[in-house]
């Protein structure tokens, strides 16, 4: 397991190709990067900014990539967040699983995107620049990335409130 | 204890971290937040709905029912919105 989190950027394909350097167990391995897009509920955006819980995030990102490990065959896991000021255009998030067959690649690499959005604590500030005058706002959770979790346990999806 | 806030719990308390000594009437999550929430203007804002703030004792996820006993560091945040 590598857990990484960093401001500066990373490089997906060199990431993905150091879990299959020197072995040949390996036949899937899925590659998902999350990006910063130029538009925030369909107004253009300057930046976004990641705060992070320092200690807890990789913590946290343990948890779920041993959760990952221990319900599919895994053969490795990549997980690194970006913090900071991104850009738009630039990389936030890579999570690359590696696997015998394709099947567990891909759902463990979805089951560690949906956590990620809602459990890693991250949280997400926009910097608006609009007729010279620059704005910031905190993105909202959305319930759709709570059902998108919940999906993977068995309890029915849950409302979006007190902590848990 | 040491508690510390995050994106905007933090910018409306104004402060990331600090030490607090709740009297030992306050016993959960819940009632630490229902204390710091009468600690001023700031706490007050940030508090203002409970049911949207979460918590974690020694960076790990906690309902408002959880325990504060022997705690060494609780955070509140709000829903976390990274990935």
């Amino acid at each position: 397991m590598v857990i990484r989190l960093q401001q500066e950027p990373f490089d997906a394909a060199a990431e993905a190709s150091a879990l299959t350097r020197g072995r040949t167990d390996v036949g899937a391995v899925v590659t998902f990067t999350g990006i910063c897009r130029g538009d925030e509920n369909g107004e253009p955006i300057a930046a976004l900014t990641l705060e992070h819980y320092p200690g807890m995030a990789e913590a946290e990102i343990a948890r779920h990539v041993e959760a990952a490990e221990s319900r599919w065959s895994l053969l490795g896991v990549t997980v690194i967040h970006r913090y900071g000021r991104i850009a738009p255009g630039e990389d936030i998030v890579l999570v690359v699983t590696a696997s015998s067959h394709r099947q567990d690649a891909f759902a463990a690499a979805e089951f560690l995107m949906d956590y990620l959005k809602t459990r890693a604590p991250f949280w997400k500030r926009v910097e608006r620049a609009a007729r010279g005058a620059v704005s910031n706002s905190w993105v909202d959770a959305k319930s759709c990335d709570d059902a998108a979790a919940d999906r993977w346990s068995n309890k029915p999806p849950g409302r979006r409130e007190a902590a848990e | 204890m040491k508690v510390l806030y995050f994106a905007w719990v933090r910018e409306r308390v104004g402060k990331l971290e600090e030490e607090v000594v709740p009297p030992a009437s306050v016993a959960t999550v819940g009632e630490l937040i229902a204390w710091l929430a009468a600690r001023g203007e700031g706490y007050a804002h940030a508090f203002e709905n409970p049911r949207v703030i979460r918590a974690a004792i020694d960076r790990a996820h906690v309902r408002a029912d959880a325990a504060i006993a022997g705690a060494r560091e609780i955070a509140f945040f709000p829903p976390m919105t990274g990935g």
